[in-house]
């Protein structure tokens, strides 16, 4: 029947944990009581991506978008929007209202505005539990086109034609490595979709396996026709229960419409699509380590060549596409590659999709044309560092990648560019770093995660990552010289050179970035024994100045009691029992409580 | 290696039934061991033989693959998982402070079981939300914006449940 209104409700991790789980019920029940719920469609959709301002609940067909909306705000959207048509001023996110209280277009808030979605086309806009809505906007018509219409290499052309590069983080164009699969004959050849997203600040993909599922099968069936290939895996993070429960629905719902399985679109062409699950090993995003972990064994890399585009699963050609890179594919057979090259610069093609986290206002999900500059998505897209602090540099690249000083914020987001400024594209993590932040602590950080991860199966990477773990150490509690610091810069150097695959050879990025944007702030920790900002343990003290007004507020809420003083009586920190978590400078109303 | 871990039948035969299940497919070993994680919580010696007696794969490699990925446990987790986020966007947010007061107020280190096997404490990496920085979790609960004081106070509460 005609609904008159959608409701969509973002059904995004982050909106879930604010509570976005229980919407859906008191929508059911305050439309029932008000006998209008047939006029309704509710929709849970995947994340919208300002998760900042979640839960979110946009209804169309004015496009109105309520922001932090919680349980109780039901009753008056049912009563007062869906049911009187009187929009609920007082819910609607900020920016979504102009000066004159009407409410702008989803693409007029300045979040979106300066974005294009193209692998997020679908997410926050369709519930990805139902392969109708995925069909309804354009989904499997750039396969049918292609199985139709399109001989392999017609398909390869295109893909070169686009443009697009590999998501993943290497930008190798995803066209030609499906040309080195298509050259290579052979009686059985393989598509493996990475969604193992192992940078541990990035969500990307998984908020695209849980909003858009089919794109994803779309694009993976795309690539498999296009090299070969019959068969299709995607390699999928245990730790992504949603996501894996939406791929099992998508792939079942496309197997019963007969998009999955013999002869799709009666051409002949057969394609099935199997889950692998991962078990919490970043190397397995590296190629050769996922295929050594489909096939059974320890996600140990090898040498390459031969690439797996010659030899990989069981031996056999294998393209390895990434979960961004997979759902940009469906939209450029389906528009056209003249479409997508159109979007980015020259040799930067199309979008890319970004965690955006870290300090910053508007923490979520954004996806911006290539070669945007960092400045305009940290502030414009971001909406800039709370609490005024200044800003110290942006992380892109997570454990692989490096920082990138605020003096570099107007280079332009291209593969080239940001490794010329010492760090990467990466899968999509962008974290913002302030000066409340310390570069050293955050290389430790970072060295802490690799050397964990190593796979153990070449020395420089097995012994390298520990060796430089322990050197920061040293430096982060101010017993370092400033020969560890060069005596770390020429490790790291090493490492880079001569580990064995993309996980050692980038570990040491963090330190060699860090290390040339932010050096002397690893001399500070080592010469005057002082952290710049404030994280050190070792290096910091907490102490109470004489602003105190005496409120009480930072003794009740120490979680160690090392706190004294009366009411209205300046306060004291017992050195001795203090933990340094900060709970208290940060609830101190008058900023009296100061690390030294 | 501690106690003989105890296999309870109605669990083999469930085992029994996956790897039968999983045996002709190629590249078995890990969907398998997935399987036995989530029947016994855990893959302890015990339960390795009864992989390996049925898939020919030795014993040697199985346990390889075992201790090489961190899903994949040798002894059973607590009643209840303890997350604290350190995803760098968390990080850089302090969740490392929050992690090293969450260690003392259980008394236990990351990935270890409180003795009364009530909490497991673990690291965990991202969760998407990145909004809510920083984040824990219990069990399938995420919390947002924690503090130390808060994260002992949901700790507590959890307790007292």
């Amino acid at each position: 029947m005609f609904e008159r209104s959608h409701v969509l409700i973002c059904s995004g991790s982050n909106c879930i944990s604010r509570g976005s789980k229980s919407l859906r019920n008191e929508f059911e029940e305050h439309l029932s009581n008000l006998g209008i719920r047939e006029e309704i469609k509710l929709v849970n959709t995947g994340c919208v991506g300002l998760c900042e301002q979640g839960p979110f609940v946009i209804v169309y067909p004015e496009g109105v978008f309520y922001a932090q909306v919680k349980n109780k705000d039901i009753k008056t959207i049912c009563e007062e929007h869906l049911y009187k048509g009187r929009i609920v001023e007082k819910l609607v996110f900020d920016e979504a209202l102009s000066d004159k209280k009407e409410v702008k277009a989803f693409d007029e808030i300045k979040f979106y505005s300066k974005q294009t979605r193209v692998a997020l086309r679908n997410c926050g806009l369709i519930n990805p539990d139902d392969i109708e809505e995925y069909i309804a906007k354009e989904g499997y018509h750039g396969l049918g086109k292609v199985l139709t219409t399109m001989t392999p290499q017609e398909v390869i052309d295109e893909m070169l034609k686009s443009g697009l590069r590999g998501r993943g983080g290497g930008g190798f164009p995803t066209g030609r490595k499906w040309d080195f699969a298509l050259k290579n004959e052979s009686d059985q050849k393989y598509v493996i979709c990475n969604a193992d997203e192992g940078d541990p600040g990035a969500f990307m993909d998984r908020a695209l396996l849980e909003g858009d599922p089919h794109s994803i099968l779309e694009g993976l069936m795309i690539a498999g026709y296009a090299i070969g290939a019959d068969k299709g895996y995607i390699y999928v993070r245990i730790e992504y229960p949603t996501a894996i429960e939406k791929l099992k629905t998508a792939i079942s719902q496309a197997t019963n419409l007969g998009l999955l399985g013999k002869n799709i679109f009666d051409t002949g062409f057969n394609f099935d699509i199997e889950l692998r699950l991962g078990a919490g090993a970043f190397v397995c995003g590296e190629e050769t380590a996922l295929i050594a972990s489909i096939e059974g064994g320890r996600g140990m890399s090898r040498n390459k060549p031969p690439f797996p585009a010659a030899k990989g699963l069981w031996g056999k050609p294998t393209i390895i596409n990434n979960v961004e890179t997979l759902a940009n594919i469906p939209a450029i057979l389906h528009m056209g590659a003249d479409w997508f090259a159109r979007i980015g610069v020259e040799g930067n093609r199309g979008t890319k999709v970004f965690s955006l986290g870290g300090n910053i206002k508007n923490a979520g999900l954004v996806e911006v044309p290539l070669g945007t500059t960092l400045r305009e998505v940290v502030y414009e897209i971001g909406g800039g560092i709370p609490g005024n602090r200044a800003l110290k540099a942006v992380q892109t690249g997570g454990p692989s990648g490096g920082a990138i000083p605020e003096h570099l914020m107007d280079l332009p987001i291209e593969y080239e560019t940001l490794v010329q400024a010492g760090s990467m594209m990466g899968s999509g993590g962008m974290v913002v770093i302030d000066e409340n932040n310390c570069m050293v602590d955050i290389c430790r950080f970072y060295l802490d995660f690799t050397c964990e991860e190593s796979c153990g199966k070449c020395t420089p990477c097995r012994e390298g990552t520990k060796k430089m773990l322990e050197m920061l150490e040293i430096i982060s509690s101010g017993e370092g010289t400033l020969e560890d610091i060069d005596r770390l810069e020429e490790l790291a150097k090493m490492v880079k050179n001569s580990s064995l695959c993309g996980l050692g050879q980038a570990a040491p990025n963090p330190i060699l970035s860090m290390l040339e944007h932010f050096r002397p702030e690893f001399e500070s920790h080592v010469v005057e024994k002082v952290c710049p900002g404030g994280v050190c343990k070792p290096l910091i003290k907490l102490v109470v100045t004489d602003t105190c007004i005496g409120c009480t507020k930072c003794a009740t809420n120490c979680p160690v009691d090392c706190i004294e003083g009366s009411l209205k009586e300046m306060h004291k920190i017992d050195t001795s029992k203090c933990i340094k978590c900060g709970v208290c400078k940060n609830i101190c109303p008058v900023e009296a409580i100061v690390s030294v | 290696m501690g106690n003989k871990f105890e296999i309870a039948e109605d669990k083999k035969q469930e085992l029994l039934k996956e790897i039968k299940r999983y045996k002709k497919t190629p590249g078995p070993l890990m969907p398998i061991l997935h399987e036995a994680q989530r029947i016994f919580g855990c893959i302890p010696v015990e339960v390795q033989k009864i992989v390996s007696l049925e898939t020919g794969v030795s014993i040697a490699e199985i346990n390889g693959v075992v201790t090489f990925y961190s899903s994949f446990t040798l002894s059973p987790k607590g009643e209840h998982i303890v997350g604290v986020c350190l995803g760098t966007p968390c990080y850089v947010r302090g969740s490392q402070t929050i992690l090293d007061a969450v260690k003392s107020e259980l008394g236990v280190n990351v990935d270890e079981t409180t003795e009364d096997g009530f909490f497991t404490l673990e690291a965990i990496r991202c969760i998407g939300t990145c909004g809510m920085a920083p984040v824990m979790s219990i069990d399938e609960n995420v919390y947002g914006e924690i503090n130390v004081t808060k994260a002992q106070k949901l700790i507590r509460e959890a307790r007292s449940k």
